[in-house]
This record gives structure tokens, C-alpha cells and sequence, in this order.
């Protein structure tokens, strides 16, 4: 079962042109919606199908849009295609081989929320991607599909491609709204919620790029029947980038509920060299993460929760066994201190700490005390070292960099403690 | 007045916005492309179209990595080193395109420039490389050799993924489907209202 990857596996050298799109029920439902819908009838579609989001958070896409106020001043869609979660790379893919799905599927999200000004944010370092979105808004607009008065119907809609500079940050739907205002790319506190005070001060709502690419399907099928897709709690396909040591790595659209042995060995063609997984991450750079006896775990957003981890943005990454443990989570929390927007002493300094102390491991002048130490400051950051982590921060950026903290001393401890020299070197 | 500050695509740029701020960011894309990178000329002369002071409009142009704010060379070589590409020999390939390209991380010879980047999003296809931004896959040490040898000879006007990739590409994260007619001929992202975009020959 598939829905967001059809066209593209049916029609790999033109999938991403209207010509097709159309030819291949494209824009089918936009016209259903804007000429026999109402818009309160799409929103009650997208509450029955159970979506939810598709960048992290996994919020129910249809409840979140019931959070704008039933006011008349102008509100805002902004689609976050900003995608940089380390692992994460499925974005790219719909954005590159089906931007119409996703330009459909942006119109009937503002349709039912009664938007007339959608952005789609991608990030500067997808310049492909965009190029071809870029070319789908155009053609998309010359046929009417976009702009005043779409399809005939006396819906309005423009939208604006925005492209990014450099910062995962903005990925954070905060700060990829004061990205947008053309300010530093800043998480804001929150509540106000984005729904209630958002872009410009205004109800604003953000959705991943791939949530939205569902809707079309959703609305043409109803949301029953993807409702009916998957286990409760999980409903629909969903597309999860397997990257690290796997002989095939790639994007998977699959149908949740599979395991990650599964998805690894049968999908993936499983390690490279016939080695053994050793660990691997669920949900991207930010998720706690599994080792090989946790491969039979169900991939369901509340299965992967249970578990004390995260599905996240759907990115999975694979090592095997001869990882070392203390490079692979070095190069996780350097990127985050890399990322870190510098608003919050916890994370801006924290994350700093470890990838030093790590650092120090790794260049074997490491202190027995070092291992405490990193669980001190990353107390400090996400006290308790609990999960979901409670935060110290504005948004969870700092305590993003405590996962791989936790999960290195939590399942590997005896392997960092033989990185540390016997006696410290002097000076 | 820069001349890029009366192009056309100025008031297109301004004009998709409900509020001018907004418009700061593809203008100072704009300004870099004029003069490879951002100079403080240009970035107040951004600030003025948009409403920001000086200060204000440096400050959102220091938060983002891909707003140059020093000499880049033609070609900007970004080699990814976060966990996916790490694990399959990310390091490797960036030492080998420092090493061979001898430059020094973001430093230029005027021609190349090298840097190492967090997730560019090409997991599946690691290690990954970028060259203005145009992307290449499966990228091994000595490749990334080769790839830098090309852009000193061959020096490319217009680099495009699609080349590059079957030049010194391997694994890709997905099937791209089609050749791109267009490719990047400066270190900025190629996007068709940016005016970056060109035709590769």
C-alpha cells in the first residue's frame, strides 16, 4: 500500500510535471473540495484520517488546524519543507519528484482553514528540490490552479516559495516563522501557539511537507479509509529514510506496524558486510537511541514512544558493529552545537561542553570523571534525563543533544570507560 | 547604487510579501550573487529597501551560514560530515578535498573553496558533497580528488548535480528521475527568481 510514492515509481521521468500530475487524477480533489465541498467538510475529512504531522511532534493534523480562532483577521499556512534532521532526506524526495501532490495538497489545507497566502519554506542547501517546485508553482499558476478565483470556484490563493540560508534551527516552527519575517531564526516561547499568534502576529498554521502531500489522497479516498490504513494511534503510510551501515539504503514508504527487523533486513537488504547491528537510531539525530535487541519493535508512533524514544522525522540510521559509539554521538552533538541558535545558556553552553568532553574521549586524554561529568551538564540541560526530556530551554534543540549522551552510557558504558586512559595524562 | 539593486527582481521579490522585512532574505542572496559575497555596502543597502538598520540587517545575515560574509572562491565545495555520512567515511572525503584542493577550511584560493556542513539531507546517497550547492552522491576519497582536479581543468561555468554525479557519484538516496537543464555558476543556491539559475551548456 502505497500513496505518497505511486506516481513517481509509475512515472520516474515525469512525475514532477503538471502534464502528468494531471494525467494521473492530479488536482482531482482540489477541484472536489473548491467545487463540491464546503470547507468545514475537508476539515472533518483530514480529523477522520487520523493524520499526523510528519516533521517530529506527530500532532494530529486536523486538531491542530481546529486550534485558529474563529476571528476574520487574515491567516497564514506556511509549509515546512526545511528539512536538516540529521538522517532525515524523504522531503526531498516529494519536494524533487512530486511537488504537485504537495502544491495540491497546500491548497486544500488552506481551502479548509480559509488561508489566501501560503509560503513553502525550503531550505537553502535544497536547491533542486526547490528549482522544481519553483517550476510546478509556475505551471500551477498558468493553469489557473493558483492565484484568484481557482477553478472557478471564488477561492483565492497565492503562494510564496521562501528559501532558507543555512540553519536547522528554522526547521523549529517558531523560529521558521521569525525566519520568514526576515528576522535571526530564533525559536519563540510558547505558548502563544503559531494557531493564535503566529506569522506577522497572526494565526498562522505550519505543516511538514509530507503531511500535506497526504491530503490529496485523503480527500479523493476520505478520511475513513485512511484512518483504516495501519494501527490506531499510526493511521496511513508513511515514507522513513534508512540510512548508516545498510547494503540498501533509501527512502521506504511503508504502512506502520512493520518492525524495524523488518524494515532493516527485508527492505534494507539488511547490514553491508554481513556484519550485526549494534545500535541504531529510530527517529533521527534528536531520538534516543535503540539497540539490536529492540530491532522487533513495532514502528508506531506510540510503540517507539513506549520504548523511550521517538519516531520522529521517520529517519533511521543503522550501525553496525564495529561503531565506535563515542565518534558516532561526537558527530551528533557537534551538530547540534553547531545548530544551536545561542538564545539559551543551557544549550548554547551545554552542547558546547559535551562535544569537547567528548572530543577529549576520543582523542584518548579522556578523565574517569568525564563520564559524569557529560551527564551532569546534560542535566543541566534536560534535568532528570528523563524522556520525553524536561526542558530548561526554549525549544528542544539543547536537550535533542542529550539523546545520544544517554543512550552511549545508558547501553555502551564499559565501551566508553575503555577509552579513558588508565592514569590521566599530566598537565 | 549596486546594480543588482535595480533589477527587476527587487520589487517581484518585495511584492510576494504581505510585510517588506520578509523580503531580507532572497535580497541579500541577491546582493551576494553581485559581488560573490556580502559586503557591508550591500548589506545596508539591504537593509534600506527592507526597513532594517545596518545593524539589523547584519545581524540576520550573521545567523545564517549560507550568507558569505568573506571572499568565497567560484566554486564552494561543502562536504557533510554529520552522523550518516560520518559513519560511511565522511571525514575521509573532506580531508581528501582539503588535502587535494589545499585549501584551508574557509579559506579560498580565489577558485575553490572548502567547508565542512552539517546534514545537506543525502543520507541515503553518503557521503555527501555539494558544489554551489548542486549536489553529489556516494562520494568516495578519491573521487572527491578527482571531483577537484575537474573543477581546476575543466573549471566549469555552470556545475549541475546531474554531471557531477555520474562523474564521480556512486549510491544515490533515491532515483532523481530526469536530467536538470539548470545548474548553479556561483556559491549560491540556483533558484529561477533568486536569478542564479543557469542553463548548463
Amino acid at each position: 500500500m502505497k500513496i505518497l510514492t505511486t506516481r513517481m515509481e509509475a512515472h520516474p521521468q515525469d512525475s514532477h510535471t503538471l502534464e502528468r500530475y494531471q494525467a494521473t487524477d492530479g488536482y482531482k480533489a482540489a477541484e472536489q473540495a473548491l467545487t463540491s465541498m464546503t470547507p468545514e467538510a475537508v476539515h472533518e475529512e483530514t480529523k477522520a484520517s487520523n493524520l499526523r504531522g510528519r516533521g517530529g511532534a506527530g500532532f494530529p493534523c486536523g486538531v491542530k488546524w481546529g486550534f485558529l480562532p474563529p476571528d476574520t483577521r487574515p491567516r497564514y499556512l506556511v509549509v515546512n519543507g526545511d528539512e536538516s534532521e540529521p538522517g532525515t532526506f524523504k522531503d526531498r524526495q516529494l519536494l524533487e519528484r512530486d511537488p504537485h501532490q504537495l502544491i495540491e495538497g497546500t491548497i486544500l489545507a488552506a481551502y479548509a482553514i480559509d488561508c489566501h497566502q501560503a509560503f513553502i519554506y525550503i531550505r537553502g542547501e535544497y536547491p533542486k528540490p526547490a528549482r522544481r517546485v519553483e517550476k510546478a508553482l509556475a505551471e500551477a499558476y498558468a493553469a489557473k490552479l493558483l492565484g484568484s478565483n481557482i477553478l472557478g470556484s471564488g477561492f483565492d490563493l497565492d503562494i510564496t516559495l521562501h528559501i532558507g540560508a543555512g540553519a536547522y534551527i528554522c526547521g523549529e516552527e517558531t523560529a521558521l516563522l521569525n525566519s520568514l519575517e526576515g528576522r535571526r531564526g530564533e525559536p519563540r516561547i510558547k505558548p502563544p501557539f503559531p494557531a493564535i499568534e503566529g506569522l506577522y502576529g497572526k494565526p498562522t498554521i505550519v505543516n511538514n511537507v509530507e503531511t500535506l502531500s497526504n491530503l490529496p489522497w485523503i480527500v479523493l479516498n476520505g478520511g475513513a479509509a485512511y484512518a483504516a490504513i495501519g494501527p490506531e494511534g499510526s493511521s496511513g503510510t508513511r515514507l522513513f529514510s534508512l540510512s548508516g551501515h545498510v547494503r540498501k539504503p533509501g527512502n521506504y514508504e511503508i504502512v506502520m506496524g512493520m518492525t524495524f527487523r523488518e524494515l532493516i533486513e527485508d527492505l534494507g537488504g539488511g547490514v553491508r558486510d554481513d556484519r550485526a547491528v549494534k545500535c541504531f537510531i529510530p527517529g533521527g539525530a534528536s531520538a534516543p537511541w535503540f539497540t539490536a535487541e529492540q530491532l522487533d519493535i513495532p514502528i508506531t508512533i506510540d510503540d517507539v514512544a513506549a520504548a523511550g524514544s521517538m519516531l520522529g522525522s521517520g529517519a533511521i540510521v543503522v550501525m553496525d558493529e564495529t561503531t565506535n559509539v563515542v565518534e558516532a554521538a561526537h558527530s551528533i552533538v557537534s551538530f547540534f552545537a553547531h545548530e544551536s541558535c545561542g538564545q539559551c545558556t543551557p544549550c548554547r553552553e551545554g552542547t558546547s561542553w559535551l562535544e569537547m568532553v567528548l572530543a577529549r574521549i576520543l582523542r584518548g586524554e579522556g578523565r574517569p570523571v568525564d563520564l559524569d561529568l557529560l551527564l551532569d551538564v546534560s542535566d543541566n540541560i534536560a534535568p532528570g534525563l528523563s524522556w520525553p526530556p524536561k526542558m530548561t530551554t526554549i525549544c528542544p534543540l539543547g536537550p535533542s543533544a542529550v539523546s545520544p549522551i544517554t543512550s552511549i552510557l545508558g547501553h555502551f558504558r564499559g565501551e566508553v570507560e575503555a577509552m579513558i586512559p588508565a592514569e590521566a595524562p599530566v598537565g | 547604487m549596486s546594480s543588482w539593486a535595480e533589477s527587476p527582481r527587487v520589487a517581484e521579490i518585495l511584492g510576494s510579501y504581505p510585510e517588506r522585512r520578509s523580503a531580507v532574505m532572497p535580497l541579500l542572496y541577491l546582493a551576494m550573487k553581485e559581488h560573490g559575497h556580502l559586503t557591508d555596502e550591500a548589506i545596508r543597502e539591504v537593509g534600506e529597501m527592507v526597513g532594517l538598520t545596518s545593524a539589523q540587517a547584519s545581524s540576520v545575515s550573521s545567523f545564517y551560514t549560507m550568507y558569505k560574509r568573506r571572499e568565497v572562491g567560484q566554486y564552494l565545495v561543502s562536504v557533510c560530515t554529520s552522523v550518516s555520512c560520518m559513519l560511511l567515511g565522511g571525514k575521509d572525503v573532506l580531508h581528501a578535498v582539503e588535502d587535494e584542493s589545499g585549501v584551508p577550511p574557509g579559506e579560498t584560493d580565489g577558485t575553490l573553496s572548502v567547508e565542512h556542513v552539517e546534514c545537506i539531507g543525502a543520507c541515503g546517497g553518503a557521503p555527501a558533497v555539494q558544489v554551489n550547492y548542486e549536489l553529489i552522491e556516494g562520494v568516495s576519497p578519491d573521487q572527491a580528488r578527482q571531483l577537484v582536479q575537474w573543477l581546476r581543468t575543466a573549471s566549469p561555468e555552470v556545475v549541475g548535480g546531474d554531471e557531477m554525479q555520474a562523474l564521480f557519484g556512486g549510491q544515490r538516496s533515491f532515483e532523481w528521475g530526469p536530467s536538470e537543464s539548470q545548474g548553479a555558476a556561483s556559491p549560491l543556491p540556483a533558484l529561477e527568481h533568486l536569478g542564479s539559475a543557469e542553463n548548463i551548456s
